[in-house]
């Protein structure tokens, strides 16, 4: 196994191509206030992060990740284009996989620019492809915002919509969302006494707790209200399905996709969008006819990705977790910038895995 | 070297806890005083008896300094990630019988399942600007049960203790908890969700996978188990 000073010498370096590469080098604090991190990641993020705290500053995380920090950094006092670079320790709890890692080191970098957001995707995606050439490495790509374009574009309610979209990462609630507004299973037992009910709210209990009548009448009506609504039509679920199983090389991806757009033309500006970046990654000299795209790609990762998303992984090697990991985040800097936003897109690189298996090939 | 067995240390639990090893003819008793956690084992040699809180006993097993250990499952399953590996379970006691569950106020008839819950989370966040608080005690196996359901926009408050009044307090709008009855949970308006139940527990009889056996101990680990089979 790769010692620390050995990984580290490894991550010096790939921060020095990143800079020569035109990025500058940043560094964020180790601690970071647990507030955002829960706000944008829920509950969840408590299984995966380490926190602490203190009787002055509140609840504190140990650095999950960089990103966030680094694009806080950025909306408030970054110019722009810009691009970073950093390298530096984050902390995962493991409480399934005693093998994983929970303090490792990343290699990361991130490009804020508006003018070319094909082209900056085709930007990372390549420096990354360089920096972990000769590794026994697949690549995997996908696009998060064909699949909100998707949703986005159903002709149905705007509470339904809103309501897929949000469970967009967590595939399975999805399905049964995807399910019920498609008329396919019916709502739980006794709910259409409770919609039929002349006062819903006239039951043998008191009204207790901060969630009040009015809100528990809203979501009744709301209810009625889906009621009525007419079915997902069975084309556009049809196109929804094909669409989450398309799995193929880049551009047979891309023809598939087109045919999808048949019945969800909706897709069609972020199939453009595609387009446009399998042609610079071409110009960037990546072999996209062997690159493979697969539409699910980064639903179970991170929240926060909108729109092209990567991985590399070790090839026989299902025990590792990804080797770099990276993606478009746009939706993130509005979230962060205060009605400012910015086209975003990163990733990160693990040199203790790159050296792990550089070891095991020799 | 003799072999140990951990057992709570007060109330019903140890009671009954003594009172099922009678029936296989191995007697328990507290040795001394009341207030001393020391124990007498007769009907078997080379068992000591060690008395210990309900809530050390999962700890101790996956350490390895008891052998066998009576505890609950949500114990076991809510303390020691990847349990399987540490402990196994021997028998099922019959008694301490509870589940661990989530409830809501009954005055939500909007709510009963965890679709639900997860639409009035995404409501409440909307209209209070924070998240839907469940209090709890079981924070990694509530935590799980929800994540594996696709609930978003909730957190988890801690709660060591008369968590079914956490609601009518407004420190929590809703609770996960261990119930046998049902009985408080109404007295104090809430109701069950009806697919919110997260894990049936009962007393149980413990192997710590940790611990070192010498041949002493191997033998008489035998010998008890052949007598409670």
């Amino acid at each position: 196994m790769p010692n620390r000073s050995q990984i580290q010498a490894r991550a010096a370096m790939m921060r020095v191509r990143f800079e020569a590469a035109g990025a500058h080098v940043v560094d964020t604090p180790l601690l970071q206030p647990a507030g955002m991190l829960l706000d944008l990641y829920g509950e969840d993020i408590r299984a995966r992060a380490y926190v602490t705290s203190d009787a002055l500053r509140g609840e504190q995380m140990l650095r999950p990740d960089f990103t966030l920090p680094v694009v806080q950094m950025h909306m408030s006092e970054g110019a722009e284009p810009a691009r970073y670079t950093y390298s530096g320790e984050v902390f995962r709890r493991q409480e399934h996989d005693p093998d994983r890692a929970n303090e490792y080191i990343q290699v990361g970098y991130e490009v804020f620019d508006r003018e070319d957001p094909a082209g900056a995707d085709a930007e990372v995606f390549s420096l990354f492809a360089l920096q972990l050439r000769g590794l026994p490495l697949r690549a995997a790509t996908g696009d998060i915002g064909i699949l909100t374009a998707a949703v986005a574009g159903l002709k149905t309610t705007d509470r339904r919509k809103a309501a897929l979209m949000r469970h967009l990462w967590r595939p399975r609630r999805f399905r049964v969302l995807l399910d019920r507004y498609a008329g396919r299973k019916p709502g739980p037992e006794g709910r259409d006494a409770l919609l039929d009910a002349a006062d819903p709210l006239a039951i043998d209990a008191p009204m207790i707790g901060k969630r009040r009548a009015p809100e528990i009448f809203e979501r009744i009506e709301a209810l009625r209200e889906d009621r009525t609504a007419p079915p997902i039509s069975d084309n556009e679920l049809a196109g929804l399905e094909t669409l989450l199983n398309v799995r193929e090389t880049m551009p047979f991806a891309l023809e598939q996709l087109r045919d999808v757009a048949v019945d969800l033309p909706q897709i069609t500006p972020a199939l453009d969008r595609l387009e446009a970046r399998i042609a610079a990654l071409q110009a960037r000299g990546v072999d996209v006819d062997r690159l493979d795209f697969e539409a699910s790609y980064g639903r179970t990762s991170m929240e926060y990705y909108d729109g092209f998303v990567f991985g590399f992984y070790a090839e026989g090697r299902p025990d590792l977790p990804p080797v770099a990991t990276g993606g478009r985040y746009d939706a993130l800097t509005r979230q962060l910038g205060d009605g400012v936003e910015i086209p975003a897109i990163g990733g990160v690189i693990r040199p203790d895995l790159m050296l792990e298996l550089e070891e095991a090939a020799q | 070297m003799s072999l140990k067995l951990g057992v709570p240390s007060k109330g019903r639990l140890m009671d009954k806890t003594f009172a099922w090893f009678e029936k296989c003819g191995i007697a328990l008793s507290r040795s001394g005083s009341d207030r001393e956690y020391a124990g007498k084992v007769e009907g078997i040699d080379n068992v000591s008896l060690i008395l210990l809180s309900a809530g050390e006993i999962p700890r101790e097993l996956a350490t390895g300094r008891i052998h066998l250990g009576v505890t609950g499952i949500d114990l076991v399953h809510e303390k020691l990630p990847r349990w399987e590996q540490q402990v196994e379970e021997v028998a099922p006691l019959g008694f301490g019988k509870a589940d661990l569950i989530i409830a809501t106020p009954a005055c939500w008839v909007d709510v009963d399942t965890l679709d639900d819950l997860d639409a009035a989370a995404a409501g409440f966040r909307k209209a209070h600007g924070h998240r839907l608080r469940i209090a709890t005690k079981y924070h990694r196996l509530v935590r799980e049960f929800l994540t594996d359901a696709g609930v978003a926009d909730y957190t988890l408050v801690d709660s060591q203790g008369a968590t079914e009044g956490t609601v009518v307090n407004e420190t929590a709008e809703a609770i996960a908890d261990i119930t046998s009855t049902g009985e408080t949970l109404r007295a104090n308006h809430l109701k069950i969700l009806s697919d919110g139940l997260i894990l049936q527990s009962q007393a149980t009889l413990w192997r710590s996978r940790i611990a070192k056996y010498d041949p002493d101990e191997k033998a008489v680990l035998n010998e008890l188990l052949d007598r409670l089979a």
